[in-house]
Order: C-alpha cells, then structure tokens, then sequence
C-alpha cells in the first residue's frame, strides 16, 4: 500500500553506503592500480599497468600467496575437524557438556589483538608459559617460535585454530541439535555399529553445515590477520607475511597506494572466483537438508 | 556385544571426560595466565609463566595500566565505534529488511543479489580503496568515517528479511489500514517481534566491531580518536620491551573485561545468537 517510489527511497540509504563502500571499491582497486602515488610533489602519475607489473616481479608478493594458501590449510583443516570432534563429544546437553562448551567458546568473544599479546609471552623462548612447562617434563627449552622461519607460521596458525575453532563448533552443534533423529533411530533397529551411523547418517546429515563452516572459516583465514601484525609483522624474512598483511604493509608502511591497490584487486578477483565456487558447493548442500 | 568390547567402552567412557576436562584446562591455560599475572606482584621472575598467581597479589599492575594509556577515551570511542555501528545499520537492516519482505517491485531480485554481493567480499579486503575513499571525503582520522564501510549490512537485511517473512503479511496489512505509517508499523509491529534476530545482529555485530584492529589502526592515527585495540597494542609495544608482562596482563584484560562480563551474565543468549548468526 505504499507508494512503489517510496520503496525505492526506503532502500536509498543502504544501497548508497553499499554503493560507496561495497561496488565502488572493487573499480577503485583497478582505477587505483594504474597510478603511482608515490611521486609526493607531482601528485599522483598515471603509469597504466606498471604497477601490476611491479607487483608479478615482487618475490614477496608471491611469498605472501604461497603463505596464505599454507595458512588456510593448516587453520581451516585441523580448525574445523577439531570443532567437528567437540561437537560430537559434547552433544549431549549436560552440566559438565555446557561448561567444557564454554571453555571451548571463550576465546570467540576475545579480541584477536589480546590473543596475540597473551600468546606473544606464550612463545617467549626460555620465559614464556610453552618453554617453561616443557622444561618441565623435557629439561630446559629455549625455542625461539616466532623468530624463526620454520615455526612463525605455524605458531599463529596455534593461534587461528585457538581463537575460532570454539566458534565454528557452535554451528556443528546447532546443526547436529536441529537434525532428524529418525534415520538414526531407524538404523540402531536394523543393528547398525556406532561407526557406521557416524559416517552413514550422521555426516551425510551434517554436510550442509560442514560446507557453511568451511567458507566461514576459509574467509576468516584470509581476512583476520590482527595477530600477524602484532606478533610476527609478516617477519621473520617474511615468513608469515600473509596476502592481507602484504596489502596493509603496502598501504601504511611504504605508502605504495597504487601496488597496493594492484594487490587488492588481484585478491578481489581470485576472492570473487573463489566464492561463485562456494556458492555452487552451497547450493548443492541446500539440496542436502530436504 | 562381548565383554572385552564393553569394558573397552566403559574404559573409554570414563576417561574420555577426563581427557576433555584436561583439554579445556589447557585451553583456558592462556586466560588464566593472563588473570594470574595480572595479580601478581612480581611481574618478571623464572617463575612468570606459571599458571599459578605469586604472593603477595596486588593491583598494582592494573594501577600502572591505567595510568599509562588514555582509557577513558579509549573506552569511549570504542562504544561509539561498535554501539554506534549497530544503532545505524539498525536501521539501514531494518527498513530494508522490511521492503524487502513485505513488498513487490521493479528490481527487486536483482537489488537483492546486489546486497548479497558483500557476503562475499567483506570491507576488509578493500580497505585500501575505501582508505581512498574516506581521504577524498575529507574522514579519514575520524571515528565517523571508519564506521561508514559497516552501515550498510547485507547480512543484517537478510536477517532481517527472514524474520519478517515469518510475520503474515496480514499484520502489516493491518496496521497500516489502522492509520499506522510504514516506519510506526516497523517500530511498533514487526520490530517486538523479531527481537530473537535483532539480539544475534546486535551481539554479533556489536563484538565484531569491538574486536577490529585493522581497519581503525589504518584509519585513525590521532590518539584522541583511537580504539581499545589500536591502543592495547602500542601500550603492549612500550611495555614489553620491559618486559612488564604483568602489566600487559593487566591491560589486556582491561580491553576484554566488558564483554567477558556481559558474556557471563548473559552467557546463554550470547552462544544461541551466535550459533544463529553465521557470519557477521
């Protein structure tokens, strides 16, 4: 009953945000690109695709790529199969169930900068809480986690699983909570194993779930990166300099906008691929549920 | 069953809640340092790592925190940051939630799959345009303008959007045949009624944007106009090259303390909203 030209001014406001911040970003990271910026008396110098060309030629660049993909593996994997496991174990809705729940869930509400500062003195060689309770056991320790190249990463993938695992068993448990339990009744009648109904019911039943909190996690692997640049700022030798980091380090410490916005543009292109990708796989798990 | 395999299982069922306990322990092992570290006095020995609080406590790591960051601004802007986020995409999720449940018009499915778009690419990644953007309008160092990239919410229109459509349409039918305005219908009709969806977007998003780092640390160089977390983070940088790790304890507690303390008062609510958000 309202006037069709009142709707139109109804969603005016949201779609002028999303215009600004949402659609005219992903052309302002290409229009962006073909500047340098860098030239702080002659202003800003249209130098076509050099900055792409500088980016490809960057051996960081591609370093951060090959970071991030290792990030995401050693996050998302061990990350949501360890939710997956708690959520199973602490299905049952008791007293102990609801606290371990919680324990597991407290890192969620945290910012990841406190994390890191808390985790920082976790890894400080010799001092810190990990070397001090393996010398322990061990003798003593002095393992320096975050200065070298082969631990950095791994250390703040501790960190991701630690931080959001707790969270994404959440969705596990909402999701084994809201499943049917007929197929299972069903199959306890006809004498079917606990292994069997796990992996012939249980897990089929939980698909559309497990695809939901994959993408999640894969997006926060990429965009949350607080704790590479309170613990490790991408070093040592840019050993955890992740693709996000990489762009942010462009922008604030060397003020190379137009790299910078080379590098966003690229990540923009492989996000959206990425995410049609996801949308399939997501479709299909809706088709799942019924 | 046999008997071998069902003492197994009994084995297994006694000590699997142990392990878990021990699981979790180890889990919380960071808080608890934090918090133990935070009351000790000594705040570098050998025995810094301990789980365990050293006599005799005191406060007086919190003392020294407080006093060496401005907090009261630091809270301040952080409030305004995420509070004031929420309040406006409120109503930005709102009214288009409910044009977008309750009406027919041209591009309406389309519009919708252009709100959808920012599902997929959330403002962090575009940081650096949006920094170019927020230059040019003459907001970049203001808290306003690292807001702006949030007021529009594709998550919360859908949210919202979803909980309308489980309102009958009849009821807006309705008020709107009593006399009421579209923006009274919402306010006073469908609005109580969608308060479970309201609390998730409000939780979630309120926690999100308490929690941010990096977008304000690329915004806001003026300390006047700084966050809780930007904050923490050059206090923390200052404090541990003196290896003041109580003092840091101290601090990062001050930076979690308000919303660990409306998580334990409202710890159930907090965990079904989340559970019901998905991503933010």
């Amino acid at each position: 009953m309202l006037k069709k030209i009142y709707l139109y001014l109804i969603l005016a406001p949201t779609f002028i945000f999303l215009i600004l911040f949402t659609y005219l970003p992903l052309f302002r990271s290409f229009s962006d690109s073909l500047y340098d910026s860098r030239y702080a008396i002659d202003g800003e110098k249209f130098v076509g695709l050099e900055n792409f060309y500088r980016l490809f030629d960057d051996p960081i660049f591609w370093l951060s790529l090959k970071n991030n993909v290792i990030y995401i593996l050693l996050t998302v994997i061990p990350g949501v199969l360890l939710a997956l496991f708690l959520a199973i174990i602490l299905w049952e809705n008791n007293r102990i169930n609801r606290w371990l729940r919680t324990a597991f869930f407290f890192p969620t509400i945290i910012p990841l900068v406190s994390a890191a500062t808390i985790w920082t003195f976790i890894f400080i060689p010799n001092l810190g809480l990990l070397d001090y309770y393996l010398a322990k056991w061990f003798g003593p320790m002095n393992t320096n986690y975050l200065g070298m190249s082969q631990s950095a990463l791994i250390a703040l993938s501790i960190v991701g699983i630690w931080k959001f695992a707790g969270y994404y068993m959440l969705f596990f448990l909402a999701g084994l909570q809201a499943m049917s339990t007929s197929a299972r009744e069903a199959a306890i009648m006809e004498g079917a194993s606990r292994r069997q109904i796990f992996f012939h019911i249980t897990l089929p039943l939980l698909r559309p779930t497990i695809n939901f909190v994959v993408i999640i996690a894969l997006i926060y692997s990429i965009t949350q990166i607080d704790h590479v640049v309170v613990m490790t700022q991408g070093g040592p030798s840019n050993s955890t300099s992740v693709l996000l980091y990489y762009i942010q380090d462009l922008a604030l410490n060397s003020h190379d906008i137009g790299k910078a916005s080379a590098a966003t543009f690229i990540s923009l292109v492989l996000l959206f691929s990425f995410s049609v990708f996801n949308l399939r796989i997501l479709e299909k798990g809706v088709h799942y549920e019924h | 069953m046999n008997t071998n395999a069902s003492v197994g299982r009994r084995i297994w069922l006694i000590t699997l809640p142990i392990l878990l306990i021990c699981t979790a322990t180890l889990w919380l092992s960071p808080f608890l340092w934090m918090i133990s570290s935070s009351i000790s006095e000594d705040s570098f020995s050998l025995d810094m790592a301990s789980i365990l609080p050293r006599l005799p406590l005191s406060l007086e790591n919190f003392k020294l925190a407080w006093s060496s960051a401005d907090w009261p601004t630091l809270y301040i802007n952080t409030i305004i940051f995420s509070v004031g986020t929420f309040i406006i995409q409120l109503i930005t999720i709102t009214t288009a939630g409910y044009v977008f449940a309750y009406h027919e018009f041209r591009g309406r499915t389309i519009l919708f799959y252009l709100l959808l778009i920012q599902l997929m690419i959330m403002p962090v990644i575009m940081m650096v345009p949006n920094m170019m953007t927020l230059k040019e309008l003459g907001l970049l160092n203001t808290l306003f303008g690292t807001m702006m990239p949030y007021f529009a919410s594709a998550f919360g229109v859908f949210l919202m959007r979803q909980a309308f459509l489980n309102i009958p349409k009849e009821l807006e039918d309705a008020a709107l045949m009593e006399g009421c305005r579209w923006w009274q219908t919402i306010i006073y009709v469908l609005l109580p009624m969608t308060k479970p969806a309201l609390l998730a977007f409000a939780t979630v998003s309120i926690t999100y944007h308490w929690n941010e780092y990096v977008w304000p640390l690329m915004t806001l160089n003026d300390p006047s106009q700084q966050v809780l977390t930007v904050g923490l983070v050059s206090f923390a940088m200052g404090a541990e090259s003196g290896g003041q790790w109580g003092v840091i304890s101290a601090g990062t507690l001050l930076v979690c303390l308000p919303l660990m303390l409306v998580f334990i008062l409202f710890q159930k609510q907090f965990l079904s909203s989340f559970g019901f958000s998905g991503i933010k």
